[in-house]
This record gives structure tokens, C-alpha cells and sequence, in this order.
């Protein structure tokens, strides 16, 4: 026990040095206020928390939320698939799908994403073979619209979907998929009622990843949604380093910090729930 | 009821079934019996539909079934490891097939019931498998298959994980079930014990094929070829007058020699004695041609030869099994 708790030390430390400590401080500092120049004045106010509710913030944390289910949504649509098939080739061919997905993590952020303005951009690739091909005569805007910063979230945060999910269907016991096709459940009915249910720890986590990632996300939206779309994130970063509001950064952060551990707080009781029927399983 | 006619399995370039036909009689219990990588689950999963055999036919009733999917063959497998949904209630598991063919609501839950009353569930229907035993896994696994009606129960080593006692009870168990529900039972193990107190019929595999089927009787009797001679039981093989034949333990005949009655056997020394119980088993060697023999002495006297003491074996004539 007391050698568990040593070995736990270094984590422990970390954690309070560069996750409790930072959070306490943003904590603190939602309810100081702002000078004129933007200084901070030690107080005690909630008229940080008040203007988080402001309309305006309300459209912002919509907006946020919106991109942010629609990115989670798309990623389950594309992520599961892949990950299932991913546990139906042979080994070797799993361990170069997988180095596939995990590869973009070897490039910077700011360069794939910069690679995405060059593909999608009015003299981009895509639109200037449409238009060697003739399809379009007017180069499409692809860039600087919602539709882009989905794809830049979805792109970015897949893997956080496919890892978790390719998981859960490794340890899936596929003899129970056999057992349900032997019931006369066809490969459809056989996915509805047991695959799926039996890999919703998978689901959940992969969801609330990206889902939680996503909200927090300020530089796709920045990049490829340019002024146009705005997210809580944007918002945040505006509020540090724009407008020079920490306060008022602080509190939206600390709101979003809340929101998130909802999510994590839910997730645990789905896993708790599959995990307590799958319990003992093993004979 | 199933003929399978030349039904051959190839994984990559390696056989693992070899041409092999076998008839499956409506009602029986059949149990297919081998050493374990002897083909015979792979034999009973091409029954099932999860394997594809690589030639050969297979017909359910009259009617060809190898390229039906399992979901499509009217028949269900109770898998070694249950294969129970961890997600579901026992009662769940049970009506599970009957809700995939759309059953109505009503009748799924009174043939449930039935199937419950059957396996003695009734109590644990609302449980969840990891809330239950090894036996009563078990037990839903069963009632989970025979809730369809199939025509052909197939079941692989359903006892496998179990203790000793509950596997004798379970036995019986399912004895009892397959005479009263009068499905025809095709059933994989490698415990000969258990093929033996079960089956109507044995059929005796070893390296994909078929050594012999006939009634268990007949396997332990008369075994066919040196396999099924080794296999089944302890035997004596020895090569007689230039065929090779074997002879049961319980069949050889045991004397010291200073027993004046006694003047035809050959001349063995004992090598080991071994107390079962009901029985002193004897392991002896023949002192001219020092061939091993194994010999049960029952009886209410214990045998008084002792280890390195010197004794006469025989057997009647009849009781020599001549191999192939």
C-alpha cells in the first residue's frame, strides 16, 4: 500500500503542479475583476459568471456546441467503421492501419492545418481540378465557413474516436457475434444487439474525447473558419490575449472546465453500467 | 436427418478434413468423440454454417444447406464458453432468437418459460450471467438453443469448464432432456466417459477422419482399429499369429504361478500394482517377448502377488479383438 501510493508520487506532483494548481488559479481569478488597462483587481465578484449568460455568449456556447455534437457525431459515423474493420484484417495489416491513424500525430498541428488551407483555399487543389475538369467555372468557398471547421475538428480529432473503439472491439468476445447469428439474428440485427451494446464503453469514450476536446478548441476554428465562426475557445483566447479580460476568460474557462467534467462524471456511469453486466464474465 | 457426403476442410494448403462422410439419424444422440485437434469441432462448425467447407455437400432434411448462413440453418450450437450476452437477463438470453425471428411478444415469453422450466431456471430469470454459476451458464446456454425448436441441437464440449460432480449430474441432465424434447443431439468431446454414458451412437475421429461410429457398445467391444482400441478405455495390444489384436484388462485372466489348476499363460513378472478401489490394476511384463500387459483383478480378495513376483496371464479366444 504505502509503496503504492511512492509509485503514485510523481503523477500526484505533476497533477497538482501543472493541472490544480493552474485550475485553483483560474478559479480564483473568475471572480476578481479588470482594471481599465486591463490589470487585474483583487475582489470577489460574480459579474464575471453573470455576463457568461449573456446572450451573446449564449449564441457563442450554441454555435460551440453545435460544431461540437455535429464533430462528435461524424467521427462515430467514420470511426467506427474503420475501427471494425481494422479488427476484421490480419495482424499485420491492423498494425499498419493503426501507425496510419497515429502517424498525423508525428506532424504538427499548425502544419496540417496549414495543409488544409492549401487543399481547400480558392486557388487550392480541389478547386482548381474541378475546374481543369470543368465542373465549376467559379472557384467554391471551402474555407472560412462552418462546414470547414467541422471537417478541420473532425479531421483532427478521429483518432481520439477510432483508438478507443478499435479497444473495445479487440476485447469484444466475437463468439457471442457467432451465438447471436447461430439465434438467427441476421449480421444487421447481430450489430443493433450485441456488438454495439457490448462495445458502448468504447463509444462513450471515443464521444466524450472528441466531444470534450472539440468545445475547447480555438486554433481549426481560427484557421479554417477565419472570423466567420466563432467558438467558445475563440472566445477564451480573445479574452487572454485580445481584449486583456482575464477575469472574464477565466470564468468561460472555468465554465467549460465544468461542462466537461459533467461529461466525464456521465461517461463513468455508462461505463459502470456495461461494466457491471460484463463482470465475472469469464468462465 | 443430416447426411454429409464428402465434405473436406483446407485451411491454406493444410488438410484438416479429409473427405469424410457421416449420416446423423433423426432423434439420435450422436457424439462425435476424438482427441482434441482431431477436426471434430471444425467438423461441427461446418455443420453450424461457420465454416465453409472446401468440398463436399451437406443436406438438413433433403435439402442442401452448405451455403446457407448459420442465421439461416435450423439448427442452434451451445459454444464451449456459453457465449451468453453479459448485457442481457437470463430470461433475455432465452428469448433472443425468438425475437430475432420475430415472434410475437406473447408467445416468445410462454415458450421462455417452458424453456426455463425445463433447465430449471425459472428462479434466476431475471439475473444476469455474471450473477450465475458455471452450471447455470450452462443451463442458459441450453435453454437459450432448445427455446427454437430446432431440428439438430449441436453442442461443443458444453461440460468442458466444469467440476467433476456437476459434469456427471449435467450428463444426465442432458440425457434426460434430448429423450424428452426428442431432438437429435450432435455432440463434440474429447472425455470418452462422457460420449460413452451419453450417446445413442459414437463416432470415433482421429486426424479428420471418421475411425469408427457405431453404438458405444460396439466402440468399447469390438473397436475397429488400433485408434479406437488406444482410445477408448485401457487395452492390451499385442501382435498374435501375425495380426494385431487387443484384449480389455477385465478380459485377461490372472494366477500365481504356484496355483496347481492353472498350466496354460504366459510367464509374467509384476511390475507395478495400482489400488482404484474397486479394482487392483496390474501392470506386468511378459518374461519371453517382454510385452507390457495391463490386468484388472476384481473380487472381494485382494490379489496376493506382489510387485516383482512372477504369474501366469491368459485370456479365452474369443475375447481377442482382431484390428485393422
Amino acid at each position: 500500500m504505502r509503496k503504492g501510493r511512492l509509485l503514485a508520487l510523481p503523477a500526484v506532483v505533476w497533477l497538482a503542479v501543472f493541472f490544480l494548481l493552474p485550475i485553483g488559479f483560474v478559479f480564483v481569478l473568475s471572480f476578481w475583476e479588470r482594471g481599465t488597462y486591463g490589470e487585474l483587481i483583487k475582489s470577489f465578484t460574480l459579474q464575471n459568471f453573470g455576463r457568461v449568460f449573456d446572450p451573446l455568449y449564449g449564441r457563442v456556447l450554441w454555435e460551440t456546441l453545435k460544431i461540437a455534437i455535429l464533430t462528435t457525431v461524424l467521427c462515430l459515423i467514420i470511426g467506427y467503421p474503420f475501427a471494425y474493420t481494422v479488427t476484421m484484417v490480419s495482424k499485420r495489416r491492423q498494425s499498419i492501419l493503426l501507425l496510419l491513424v497515429t502517424i498525423p500525430f508525428w506532424i504538427n498541428f499548425l502544419v496540417r492545418s496549414y495543409a488544409w488551407i492549401v487543399i481547400l483555399r480558392s486557388q487550392g487543389v480541389v478547386n482548381t481540378l474541378l475546374q481543369k475538369l470543368g465542373l465549376i467555372h467559379e472557384p467554391l468557398q471551402l474555407l472560412y465557413n462552418t462546414p470547414a471547421v467541422v471537417l478541420g475538428m473532425v479531421y483532427t480529432l478521429l483518432p481520439f474516436m477510432i483508438l478507443p473503439v478499435y479497444v473495445s472491439l479487440e476485447q469484444f468476445d466475437k463468439q457471442r457475434l457467432e451465438a447471436a447469428y447461430d439465434l438467427g439474428a441476421t449480421p444487421w440485427q447481430a450489430f443493433w444487439s450485441i456488438t454495439l451494446p457490448l462495445t458502448m464503453p468504447g463509444v462513450a469514450a471515443g464521444s466524450i474525447l472528441v466531444f470534450v476536446s472539440s468545445i475547447g478548441m480555438f486554433v481549426v476554428s481560427d484557421m479554417m473558419g477565419g472570423s466567420k465562426v466563432s467558438l467558445l475557445g475563440n472566445v477564451i483566447q480573445n479574452q487572454f490575449l485580445g481584449a486583456r479580460d482575464w477575469p472574464f476568460g477565466a470564468a468561460l474557462s472555468f465554465m467549460l472546465v465544468l461542462l466537461s467534467i459533467l461529461l466525464i462524471y456521465l461517461y463513468y456511469k455508462v461505463v459502470r453500467r456495461y461494466s457491471a453486466a460484463k463482470g465475472g464474465e469469464e468462465v | 436427418m443430416i447426411t454429409i457426403e464428402a465434405v473436406e476442410k483446407k485451411f491454406g494448403d493444410t488438410v484438416v478434413i479429409p473427405p469424410l462422410s457421416l449420416r446423423i439419424q433423426e432423434g439420435e444422440f450422436l457424439t462425435i468423440l476424438g482427441p482434441s485437434g482431431c477436426g471434430k469441432t471444425t467438423l461441427l462448425r461446418m455443420i453450424a454454417g461457420f465454416e465453409q467447407p472446401t468440398a463436399g455437400s451437406m443436406l438438413l432434411d433433403g435439402e442442401n444447406i452448405v451455403d446457407l448462413p448459420p442465421y439461416k440453418r435450423d439448427m442452434n450450437l451451445v459454444f464451449q464458453h456459453y457465449a451468453l450476452f453479459p448485457h442481457m437477463t437470463v430470461e433475455q438470453n432465452i428469448r433472443f432468437g425468438l425475437k430475432m425471428k420475430k415472434i410475437p411478444a406473447a408467445e416468445q415469453k410462454k415458450r421462455a418459460g417452458e424453456a426455463m422450466r425445463l433447465t430449471q431456471l425459472t428462479a434466476l430469470s431475471n439475473r444476469k450471467p455474471s450473477q450465475l454459476s458455471g452450471g447455470q451458464q450452462q443451463r442458459v446456454a441450453i435453454a437459450r438453443a432448445i427455446v427454437n425448436n430446432p431440428k439438430v441441437l449441436l453442442l461443443d464440449e458444453p461440460l468442458g469448464a466444469l467440476d467433476f460432480k456437476l459434469r456427471k449430474d449435467l450428463q444426465r441432465e442432458l440425457k434426460q432432456l434430448q429423450r424428452n424434447l426428442g431432438i437429435t443431439f450432435v455432440y463434440v468431446t474429447h472425455d470418452q466417459e462422457e460420449a460413452m454414458s451419453m450417446s445413442d451412437r459414437i463416432a470415433v475421429m482421429n486426424e479428420g477422419r471418421i475411425e469408427q461410429i457405431g453404438t458405444p457398445q460396439e466402440i468399447y467391444h469390438q473397436p475397429k482399429t488400433l485408434f479406437v482400441a488406444g482410445f477408448i478405455g485401457e487395452n492390451n495390444i499385442m501382435e498374435v499369429r501375425s495380426s494385431r489384436i487387443a484384449v480389455r484388462p477385465e478380459r485377461m485372466n490372472i494366477r500365481l504361478l504356484d496355483e496347481p489348476t492353472v498350466v496354460e499363460g504366459r510367464i509374467c513378472t509384476i511390475e507395478d500394482t495400482e489400488f482404484v478401489g474397486n479394482m487392483e490394476k496390474l501392470y506386468v511384463r511378459d518374461q519371453e517377448t517382454s510385452e507390457s500387459f495391463i490386468v484388472y483383478c476384481y473380487g472381494s480378495e485382494p490379489f496376493q502377488g506382489q510387485k516383482g513376483g512372477e504369474v501366469r496371464v491368459s485370456w479365452r479366444k474369443e475375447d481377442e479383438v482382431k484390428l485393422q
